[in-house]
């Protein structure tokens, strides 16, 4: 039964940290007391994407987003909205942001400006804990519907139809490899959905599982079918406890519902689905890597070929797949293949997801179909930069991806125009860094990250990131020598080319994508020992200016004791003993020190 | 220590027992692991002598296995784990200055504990939570939009809260 009003809560992770299991029991009790429990039911959602005005709730009728909401506010949304049907303009959030259209197609994905959502479709609008909810927007139609009336064969026809490309970030054609692991003769065969996440500023996958974790299944289940693959095996981190949670209370429904397990629907067709977590390291995310780790072991990657589609777990025939891809499958069995290439670009089909973050107004999950320019996604969408900051460039697949600066803004996202203009699309990261970020600074982060998780296994990676990671500390500490951007180059260039896996295949595209793009910040910070940005502590030089009314404040916190001068007079600084705390500035009130 | 802790190795056992009837039963060494450390804490070396005889693999591989993940601790966690999210946004957000005011205040590095035990600090790469970067994790809660002031005035919370 449907009730007249669903208030709808966000129970993603930002909202939960915010309180919203407080309101929750705030409508609860309102709800009660008012005596409105036939009329009013309250819904948890997954992840709505607008974590930064989390607690969120929606109200239906009227579609009203509600952002901030305070436990204080429970009782005027129930009384004025819920009650009285007047929505409280003064706490909704406004038309223009994030994600607010798309309630208004409950259970019928179509266009909510310039997003449009089909990967996570379901996410916000279901509660993922309850598998009738999935069952009341077609889920599991599709799995229905290729056990009644298709062939495993019509199956991986309409999979190459939609021309959907791998979203873990290889953009691999999904279709082919799905044909290639079908095309094998093997008593075994596994289906693995690589929930392992690697990339450090990025919760896609997450987002997508918390929110929707039947839709993963169901897809999962589909390839079963089509190549002939008995279990499947969900390969998550350990680090989303909320996520291993709500896959595993999906499973055990699945399986109560006879979606999951023997004779799935009555056919003879067996499917069954475990969870292996994995335990931090960002090289598992890498497929043969992966396997490893699923067998128990070190998990190192090993050179393909052979491809994990002709030899992978335990040396039988593998599908893996990203779990973006998965959420996408089932609405491309039961909208067809053809539809699904309807959107998106010519070489690359329908929608990506990112985890839009950094200096930008709205951060969060967003979908968009491909060919949506950076530009739109990040003013149109993302409210652009704030504190009337200037963008200065765009990050794009994390550790392995680039830096684009401003001139690329109009590049659209897809697969071929992110890698023309030297970044690539990868999982989903996507940070927008301002005029206060340091590209030699961001280029070192990633490159830290990568240096760490280096599995060890071939020298290049190993030993190439290190050097390259010294050389980039040294020009960030001023130490920087002439020829240093030459051999970054040169290094970069040959761990691309002899690197095992794609951890190193990669690892130096944030250096070299930043050389490439803001050469001129490397040199300034070699031959002028300056950073712009003002990130780079070593290379900052703190002054005292004549705004100082000789209070003496600045003196008495420094810990070098670097600052002089007499009472009532200006202070000095001395630069030679001067540890760049920055304590001084901290402390002044007249603004009086600057850095520079 | 360990020895009085018999609950914790039956506990151990029957977990190990309960996958060893499935295919490929070494395959769950790093569910097992992943069992250990949440009974124990951390990984104590007698522990991986009883998965070894148990589960019949080497305990140099096991060993191997657990130095391999991060999420494996080899000591004795603190009170509180404090987890610092040094993912991308949190990065771009100065998750660098508050790493450095929680080193400062508790004087101890990332993968260390603080002599009275309290707290240990370990780093994390994204929370999902980049909207409130930049964020630390302590005990499955959130803390959000820090700067190095307001990280020590929450740490001394957690210090007085144990008094
Ligand atoms: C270092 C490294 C890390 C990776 N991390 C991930 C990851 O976190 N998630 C993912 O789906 N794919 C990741 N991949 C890509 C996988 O190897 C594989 O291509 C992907 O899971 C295939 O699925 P797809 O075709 O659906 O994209 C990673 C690759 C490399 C080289
Ligand atoms: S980068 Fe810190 S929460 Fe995402």
């Amino acid at each position: 039964m449907v009730s007249e009003n669903i208030i709808t809560i966000c129970d993603g992770t930002g909202c939960i940290q915010k309180g919203s299991d407080k309101l929750q029991a705030a409508f609860e009790k309102e709800i009660a007391a008012k005596g409105l429990g036939d009329t009013a039911k309250i819904n948890l959602s997954g992840c709505l994407g607008m974590c930064d005005k989390g607690p969120v709730v929606v109200v239906n009728p009227g579609y009203t987003i509600y952002g901030n909401v305070a436990e204080d506010d429970v009782t005027e949304i129930v009384e004025s909205h819920v009650i009285n049907g007047n929505p409280i303009a003064k706490l909704a959030i406004q038309e223009d942001h994030l994600f607010n259209r798309f309630f208004r197609v409950f259970g019928d994905a179509k266009f909510f400006g310039k997003q449009m959502r089909i990967a996570l479709r379901n996410c916000g609008i279901i509660d993922p804990e309850n598998i009738d909810d999935y069952l009341s927007v077609r889920g599991y139609e599709a799995l229905a519907k290729v056990l009644t009336n298709m062939s495993p064969q019509d199956v991986i026809d309409q999979v190459k139809k939609s021309g959907i490309r791998g979203r873990g970030g290889a953009g691999f054609p999904t279709g082919l490899k799905w044909q290639f692991t079908a095309d094998q003769n093997s008593d075994e065969k596994y289906v693995i959905c690589n929930a392992d996440e690697g990339d450090p500023g990025a919760f896609m996958d997450r987002s997508a599982i918390e929110g929707d974790p039947h839709t993963i299944l169901e897809g999962m289940a589909l390839a079963g079918y089509a190549i002939g693959a008995k279990h499947g095996i969900i390969y998550i981190r350990a680090e989303y406890p909320l996520a291993i949670e709500r896959l595993e209370k999906a499973i055990e429904a699945a399986r109560a519902s006879n979606l999951l397990g023997k004779n799935i629907l009555g056919s003879d067709f067996y499917f069954d689905i475990e969870i292996r977590l994995g335990a931090g390291a960002f090289v598992c995310g890498e497929e043969t890597a992966l396997i490893r780790s699923i067998e128990g072991k070190r998990g190192m990657p090993r050179p393909r070929p052979p491809y994990p589609s002709v030899s992978g777990l335990f040396e039988k025939p593998t599908l893996i797949n990203n779990v973006e891809t998965w959420a996408n499958i089932p609405v491309i069995i039961l909208d067809s293949g053809d539809w699904f290439s309807t959107v998106g670009t010519e070489k690359s089909k329908g929608t990506k997801v990112f985890a839009l973050a950094g200096k930008v107004v709205n951060t969060g999950l967003i979908e968009v179909p491909m060919g949506t320019t950076l530009r739109q996604i990040i003013y149109d969408i993302g409210g652009g930069v704030p504190d009337n900051k200037q963008i200065k460039a765009v990050q794009t697949g994390g550790p392995s991806g680039g830096c684009l600066p401003v001139e690329y803004l109009d590049t659209p996202v897809d697969y071929e125009s992110l890698a023309e203009a030297g970044s690539i699309m990868g999982s989903g990261g996507m940070i927008v860094l301002d005029e206060t970020s340091c590209m030699v600074d961001i280029a070192k982060f990633f490159l830290e990250f990568t240096q760490n998780e280096s599995c060890g296994k071939c020298t290049p990676c190993r030993e190439g990131t290190k050097r390259m990671y010294e050389i980039l500390t040294r020009i960030t500490e001023g130490k920087g020598q002439l020829g240093d951007i030459k051999k970054l180059e040169r290094l970069g260039n040959m761990i691309k080319k002899a690197s095992l896996c794609g951890l190193g295949q990669s690892a130096p595209n944030p250096v070299l994508s930043t050389i490439a793009n803001f050469r001129q910040e490397y040199e300034e910070h070699i031959n002028d020992k300056k950073c712009r940005a003002g990130v780079c502590v070593e290379l900052l030089i703190y002054q005292v200016t004549d705004k100082c009314v000789g209070c003496g404040a600045c003196k008495r916190v420094c810990p070098v004791n670097a600052i002089s001068g007499a009472k009532k007079e200006q202070h000095s600084i001395d630069t030679d003993v001067c540890v760049k705390c920055g304590a001084c500035m901290d402390t002044c009130k007249f603004d009086a020190i600057i850095r520079v | 220590m360990i020895g009085t802790e018999d609950k914790k190795i039956e506990q151990l056992t029957s977990f190990i027992k309960s996958v060893a009837d499935k295919p490929h039963p070494d395959s769950y060494l790093i569910a097992v692991l992943h069992k250990a450390q949440e009974l124990y804490g951390y990984l104590p070396r007698e522990i991986m002598d009883v998965i070894s005889e148990q589960m019949n693999i080497p305990t140099a591989n096991i060993w191997g296995a657990a130095t391999f993940y991060h999420y494996f601790n080899l000591n004795p966690p603190g009170r509180y784990t404090i987890s610092i999210c040094l993912g991308t946004a949190c990065y771009v957000k100065g998750a660098n200055d508050v790493l450095n005011a929680i080193k400062n205040h508790l004087e101890i590095d990332l993968g260390q504990t603080t002599e009275d035990g309290l707290f240990s600090l370990q780093p994390a790469r994204c929370l999902g939570a980049c909207g409130l970067a930049p964020v630390i994790m302590i005990e499955d809660k959130i803390h959000g939009d820090l700067t190095p002031k307001s990280v020590v005035e929450l740490l001394e919370q957690y210090r007085k809260r144990e008094k």
